[in-house]
């Protein structure tokens, strides 16, 4: 289990690691940061100054190190948009995305694993089609245009709810639901086929025979042995979770990180797109590894692979 | 008397071809949907009563069904809305076959190649493919986005990145599967050169996992389309793709609810026939491959 983790978090470190390196590409490849914020009309002599400022001047291998070591400490510059320290602003759009993240996340798990076990449980009744229909739905239509709907609906129709920014309770219902819809998809189609499977076991059959009431075969027997497989589809969510909160943080102004994100691409803010997409990164990277582990500590047989 | 037998002949091949076609099960619904996008989009030119792109701003705002000659209406520049959603299918079909088709070319040959290889060639691909498949495809987009700058080929690059990986990781599974088997064995044996073997004696052994691997990602890879689109960071604002009338027509939804209404239902129903198409298609040609998504 030991050498599981440490080949798994090694891994994790490369893949960040990897992940800086095309970052800091990206931003040399794409042109020349001190043109781009000097302008084009401009004498060579402030241009070398500029050069020389933001350290351009140096070998690239050397630029690299001193970016990583800057990114280590914390530090991703200026952005050159608000002209105030990335890093500050990250940390002020990062707990947003967070929570609408983690509310949709919850609210999946709550509503999918259920309707999915149902699904199974009534298996061919009208019941089981709509939960499939709701599910494949939620796949099938984009996250961004759900969204478009319920403002029209619950913002303009009936008028029930905010439809942008980040306030109480309420501002939450909307932009968590349109993210839950796309992440629970996966988990009703997962715990219908694990509980099918499992419905069909011997100890199932067993537990049946033995005269164990309906309710405690399905929740106690059967769910527990069901619930296995749906731990590894949970860094799945979380990818589609990031995948949707941004163009869905786009329609509901919610003041999150993929909202910054695509500001700064728009604006080609540098210093906001290399924080916004390492922390991006380092979060989706460090939770499927806790994901990993997790499973294979249910699941022994991972650990040798 | 020689011509009941081939009556019967006849009648029994119709027979036989009805019962086939009714124990396929097909799923016609889906069928019907993605034959009547594929009409528009290869007949766009041919379907749309009006130029998608023309400005006509006496005609604007016209709500569906107001004036016959714009059937779902026209936005705020007076485009009209049918043939903008008729070419739509058309930018859809294009952007996402392009980037699907090289996505499977290049995947398959280096699925093909690692698992018949193996060795430092296989473990390098692989580890390319497992990076490319480990981390969110918009991140990646958006990433490759910043590199190119925005545009087509930026958004076609972007979903070939997790194209092609998918593509390597499932061929590959089969390659090893089939390749130390007495066929592949003999043929090596009598001197066939590896490319005809990859090709003539592994490669069809692929060609289930390759068609179930392609329904399931059409889908995925219209959706990324549109999502990337709707962002901004697609094509040139005002053409005529489904994500970018969604974006046009949400800052006046209250106003001009048809503008983002249709073009959403338009992908919805699309990928919603794909997906039960790629079940149907999973379902009867490899009950193991069931439980892939």
């Amino acid at each position: 289990m030991q050498r599981f983790i440490l080949i798994r978090a090694f891994q994790a470190v490369a893949t960040l690691w990897i992940l800086s390196v095309v970052v800091f590409a990206s931003v040399h490849l794409t042109g020349d940061p001190a043109l781009y914020l000097l302008g084009p009309e401009t004498t060579d002599e402030t241009y070398a100054q500029m050069k020389k400022n933001l350290g351009l001047d140096r070998p690239l291998i050397i630029q690299y190190l001193s970016f990583a070591n800057d990114v280590i400490h914390g530090d991703f510059g200026i952005s050159t948009y608000s002209g105030r320290s990335a890093r500050d602003i990250l940390f002020e759009r990062f707990p947003a995305t967070l929570q609408l993240a983690g509310a949709a996340f919850v609210l999946s798990l709550l509503l999918g694993i259920p309707l999915g076990i149902l699904s199974a449980v009534k298996r061919d009744t009208v019941f089981d089609n709509a939960a499939k229909l709701f599910a494949v739905i939620g796949i099938s239509a984009p996250p961004f245009w759900i969204a478009i709907m319920l403002v029209l609906l619950f913002g303009g129709i009936l008028g029930w709810l905010p439809t942008f920014g980040r306030g109480g309770i309420s501002h939450f219902i909307l932009p968590v639901s349109v993210l839950a819809w796309a992440g629970m998809a996966g988990y009703v189609r997962l715990a219908r086929s694990a509980m099918l499977e499992v419905l069909d076991s011997d100890y199932v059959k067993f537990a049946r025979v033995k005269g164990l009431r309906e309710n405690s075969v399905i929740w106690k027997h059967a769910l527990r042995n069901a619930l296995i497989p749906m731990l590894t589809f949970a860094g799945l969510t979380l990818a589609g979770l990031l995948n949707g909160s941004i163009a869905v943080e786009v329609v509901f102004a919610w003041p999150g990180l993929g909202r910054l994100m695509l500001q700064g691409i728009t604006s080609r803010d540098f210093p906001i797109i290399q924080a916004t997409v390492l922390a991006a990164g380092f979060f989706y990277i460090f939770t499927s590894l806790v994901v990993d582990i997790l499973y294979a500590y249910v699941n022994p047989r991972i650990r040798f692979e | 008397m020689a011509e009941t037998p081939t009556l019967a002949k006849n009648s029994t091949d119709l027979l036989t071809i009805t019962r086939w076609i009714r124990q396929m099960k097909l799923p016609w619904i889906p069928i019907v949907i993605m034959v009547v996008l594929v009409i528009c989009a290869v007949f766009a030119p041919l379907l749309a009563p009006h130029d998608p792109l023309e400005i006509d701003l006496l005609n604007s705002r016209i709500a569906p069904g107001e004036d016959w000659s714009y059937p779902l209406g026209t936005d705020i520049m007076g485009r009209d809305m049918l043939s903008r959603m008729i070419y739509g299918a058309q930018t859809a079909a294009k952007i996402s076959m392009l980037a699907l088709v090289v996505g499977m070319v290049v995947g398959t040959f280096l699925g093909l190649w690692a698992g018949y290889k193996g060795g430092w060639l296989d473990t390098t691909i692989m580890r390319f493919a497992d990076a490319a498949l480990g981390f969110p495809t918009i991140l990646a987009a958006l990433i490759v986005v910043v590199i190119l700058g925005s545009g087509i080929e930026a958004i076609v690059l972007a979903m070939f990145i997790t194209v092609w990986a998918r593509f390597a990781r499932m061929i590959r599974g089969d390659v090893l599967a089939v390749k130390d088997q007495d066929f592949v064995t003999l043929a090596r044996i009598t001197g066939v050169s590896t490319p005809v073997i990859i090709w003539r004696h592994i490669f069809p052994n692929t060609v289930n996992t390759l068609m179930v691997v392609t329904s399931i990602l059409v889908g995925q890879v219209i959706l990324l389309e549109a999502a990337l689109s709707f962002l901004g960071l697609g094509l040139e604002p005002g053409a005529a793709a489904w994500g970018i009338m969604v974006a046009e027509g949400r800052t006046v939804i209250l106003q001009m609810w048809w503008l983002a209404l249709f073009p959403g239902v338009a992908i919805t129903i699309l990928v919603l026939a794909l997906n039960f198409f790629g079940d149907w298609l999973r379902d009867s040609l490899d009950p193991k491959l069931r439980r892939l998504q």
